[in-house]
């Protein structure tokens, strides 16, 4: 009962950390294919700027949650995807030192440089994820310990490129929905056009994916929050072109809630199905904490996560008004401080 | 070529683990130096204050980020490298992880974002707090981290079930002696990194000022304030780095006097705890109670019969392991490997899935030349800080600093000294608990057979190829990270106030930035 609510708690992590730094890591990518000039480039940037961080805690929290509910689960699925994890955090660097770094010099070449950090290390960054969790939804070739049969690249799949792209076309039009809803001026109704425009072929691996884990499994109930997904992400779309992007950006994230309910409703109750041998499958009750552990963190979360929900999204109240290019102060240029 | 995995994995634990607490004290240290300041420039309204906060505020941040683009590798890593390890103790380790990112890291990282970007926007009284939440969170973030580790080095709050420990409490975990003791050992090693870091870049300061003729001392030797013509070199600008200067200095002192006080506290845990790293921190191969200040062997050996202790202080371990000068021997490597054997055995299990370390030989030596020049680096290098904070006081008591190059060039190395510190402090106290990546402790405080050996913690699956390639890229990566912060920083110390504080090379003329709607703060 207990690793059945922490099941439900990994899910919502990651449906948390693919609401909020989905759009980050799309807005991230869209600084080298949606903005066309500095401007437009420092106006993306500062539309993440003061909330990226906390959406990026959403990952931490979900593997830390899995390490703590499920650690078999976690030192499995962490160490069978050593090289595409090893890639995530590489990104993540890039991104997180391009955001901070990048107005920090007033130099072309050393915006440039970071530009392409930016855009790069979110691009590898959302791949690398949608791999790892197609692969824990569709299997990796796990031994009855728990590790990796196969060697280093054991994990290089159809499933992780499917799940790969998912994520990435998924970032791609989530972020410019976000760039639609907190920005003003040409480039918010460019990122509308861009979205109606990409949206349907955006979305295909990801569908794939999620039919993909539906045919896996012989789950009957998630057809219904497939179809519910279906109808969401098309409601997107229409509102997208009445130009009404609240309930476009409401939409689709409710197209990503059912879209997430899909795949892990799917697999439940495994967690990582082994390629291998089914016996050899972890699931919910295979590899989750003692009871006692479960029920520790049972009250953490009871108490933490209303928390954390209260005050982020304070912050997003304290930033909701629209930005423009008007709006963004000239680079500031300085040398030593040494008499004239 | 063979490569070890084991070994890889170590020095890549080592390497990432080191690099990211480079940046974690002075993120700790330098927060809450500019939580005080912003109440100070609340308080008082005084623009001194405000200029110290936005130019410690910016290298704060310059600084921050780096600690949490090297943080999330931290986690990750348990289970991609480590995984038997995460396997093994993922029922009690994982649970202060999972508390840290949900109870430390979200208030620290959404309360800096409003931070950074809520100049101007959110009331002053609200933006203080909000530099104040993030602090806290960045404090509380090391507490439950260090219960992490601090399990690892006294396991406490588990029993044994089928072969694995099990947590049954977590108020034992979460208040661990061990934990508990190094949480101030940790603050107040990371107050001292901010202490000297003021004090090296003010001193810079104050010494430039003099340097380039803007303040003179009167007969008495008493400064004279002048100001200058570049831009933000007015008066108060000396007030910003004579403040500084004088803050770092006093939390420099109080942060080592607090250092030497945990330090004590924590060796006597560790004497009962740890007897083998107490031992090896002194390369004591027999027992006794003598403080060696030099021993020395032949380079590359860890052979005890090589070690020779050429000045010790008599009794002077025995007081620091017991409190008492006549007090019983502090057992020494020698007299402790049988005990160990006995209690955990000469050999690791045969098996499979440890490659080719099944089955090996256990040594239980840790490697001596580390564990005693760590030991005592953490301590001469926190004396060193102690003294040179006292000094700094002393010699900037009639209002600036002396004219000489040479004293401003050690000042600003002096900003070292906290941070070597820590790493020698870090590298002793983890080395020194080898071959255990989970150590046993001897003494029935701990729960007694749960202990795990860091050679049977590493992830079967993963080979010497992915290790040695991450490793790699690790290390590359983190290199060219750290010269560019070094170069960032550098750029906003040389630039002075004026480099976090656009709108003082604006006062004079108008400016368009400052009118309308233009955001007080972007990227």
């Amino acid at each position: 009962m207990l690793a059945t609510i922490w099941f439900v708690l990994i899910a919502v992590l990651w449906f948390g950390y693919l609401l909020l730094e989905g759009f980050d890591l799309g807005v991230g990518m869209h600084m080298k294919l949606l903005a066309r000039d500095e401007k437009e480039r420092r106006l993306l940037l500062n539309t993440i700027g003061p909330v990226w961080d906390g959406n990026e805690v959403w990952l931490l929290t979900a593997g830390g949650a899995t390490f703590a509910a499920f650690p078999l689960w976690y030192a499995s699925l962490f160490s069978a995807l050593y090289l595409p994890l090893l890639f995530v955090l590489l990104g993540l660097i890039l991104r997180a030192t391009a955001i901070e770094y990048r107005g920090k010099i007033d130099s072309d070449r050393w915006r440039s440089g970071w530009t392409w950090a930016m855009a790069i290390g979110s691009f590898v960054a959302t791949f690398g994820v949608g791999a790892a969790l197609a692969l824990t939804t569709l299997g990796l070739p796990i031994n009855a310990f728990g590790d990796r049969d196969g060697g280093a690249f054991a994990w290089l799949t159809v499933p992780a490129v499917v799940g790969g792209m998912a994520a990435v076309g998924f970032a791609l039009v989530h972020g410019l929905l976000f760039i639609a809803l907190k920005t003003d001026g040409e480039i918010r109704r460019r990122a509308r056009t861009w979205f109606g425009n990409i949206l349907p072929v955006a979305i295909l691996p990801l569908v794939a994916w999620v039919l993909w884990v539906q045919f896996d499994n012989d789950t009957l109930w998630t057809w219904i929050t497939i179809v519910l997904a279906v109808v969401a992400v098309a409601a997107s779309y229409l509102f997208n072109r009445k130009d009404d992007e609240k309930r476009a950006f409401v939409a689709f994230a409710l197209f990503l809630a059912f879209g997430v309910i899909s795949i892990f409703g799917a697999v439940y109750p495994v967690v990582l199905p082994s390629t291998l041998n089914d016996a050899w499958s972890l699931t919910v009750d295979t590899a989750s904490s003692s009871d006692y552990t479960l029920k520790v963190m049972t009250v953490v979360a009871a108490f933490g996560v209303p928390l954390v929900l209260l005050y982020q999204s304070w912050s997003y109240y304290v930033f909701r008004k629209r930005l423009t290019v008007e709006n963004i102060p000239s680079p500031h240029s300085f040398g030593p401080a040494i008499e004239s | 070529m063979e490569f070890d995995p084991l070994l890889i994995g170590r020095w890549q634990f080592g390497i990432t683990t080191v690099y990211h607490f480079i940046m974690v004290p002075l993120t700790i240290g330098l927060g809450l130096l500019v939580a005080i300041m912003q109440t100070m420039w609340y308080r008082s309204n005084d623009e001194k204050w405000l200029r110290m906060t936005k130019f410690w505020g910016k290298l704060f941040l310059i600084n921050f980020i780096m600690g949490v683009a090297t943080g999330i590798v931290q986690e990750f890593q348990f289970g991609m490298a480590w995984s038997e390890y995460s396997r093994f103790v993922g029922d009690v380790f994982g649970a202060p992880l999972a508390m840290e990112a949900l109870i430390a890291f979200f208030a620290e990282s959404t309360f800096l974002g409003l931070w950074i970007f809520g100049w101007k926007k959110l009331p002053p009284k609200l933006h203080l707090a909000t530099i104040w939440a993030a602090t806290l969170g960045a404090t509380i973030s090391a507490y439950f981290i260090l219960v992490a580790n601090s399990w690892m080095q006294h396991p406490v709050g588990v029993e044994i079930v089928d072969g694995r420990p099990v947590m049954n409490d977590i108020f034992a975990v979460l208040t661990n002696n061990t934990a508990l003791v190094t949480f101030f050992h940790v603050l107040a090693g990371s107050w001292a990194v901010a202490g000297s870091f003021l004090i090296g870049i003010s001193w810079y300061h104050l010494w430039r000022r003099r340097h380039d003729g803007i303040d003179t001392v009167d007969a008495d030797g008493k400064v004279v304030v002048g100001a200058g013509t570049a831009p933000g070199r007015d008066q108060t600008d000396h007030g910003v780095w004579f403040s500084s200067l004088r803050i770092g200095a006093v939390v420099g002192v109080i942060a080592f006097l607090l250092l030497a006080i945990s330090g004590d506290i924590q060796a006597k845990l560790m004497y009962q705890q740890q007897p083998m790293k107490m031992a090896s921190a002194e390369a004591a191969c027999h027992s006794g109670t003598s403080l060696s200040l030099l021993s020395i062997s032949s380079p590359g050996s860890n052979d005890c019969d090589n070690v020779r202790t050429i000045l010790e202080i008599p009794g002077l371990l025995g007081f620091l392991a017991n409190g008492d000068f006549s007090g019983d021997p502090v057992p020494g490597v020698i007299e402790l490997i049988p005990q160990y054997q006995e209690r955990y055995g000469t050999n690791l299990p045969v098996d499979d899935r440890l490659g080719d370390r099944s089955g090996q030989e256990i040594d239980y030596q840790p490697l001596m030349i580390v564990t005693y020049w760590g030991f005592r680096f953490m301590i001469g290098f926190g004396v060193l800080g102690a003294g040179a904070s006292a000094l700094a006081w002393w010699l900037t008591r009639k209002g600036t600093v002396p004219t000489s190059p040479a004293l401003m060039k050690l000042a600003v190395l002096g900003i070292t000294a906290p941070f070597l510190g820590n790493i020698a402090g870090w590298v002793f106290t983890e080395m020194g608990r080898q071959p255990f990546v989970v150590a046993p402790n001897p003494d029935a405080s701990g729960v007694d057979g749960v202990f795990m050996f860091t050679a049977a913690a590493l992830s079967p699956s993963t080979s010497a190829g992915e290790l040695l390639f991450s490793v790699s890229a690790f290390t590359l990566v983190y290199a060219i990270l750290l010269v560019v912060e070094l170069k960032l920083i550098t750029t906003y110390v040389r630039g002075g106030v004026v480099s976090s504080m656009p709108e003082l090379a604006h006062e004079a003329g108008s400016d368009s930035d400052h009118t309308g709607d233009v955001l007080a703060f972007a990227y």
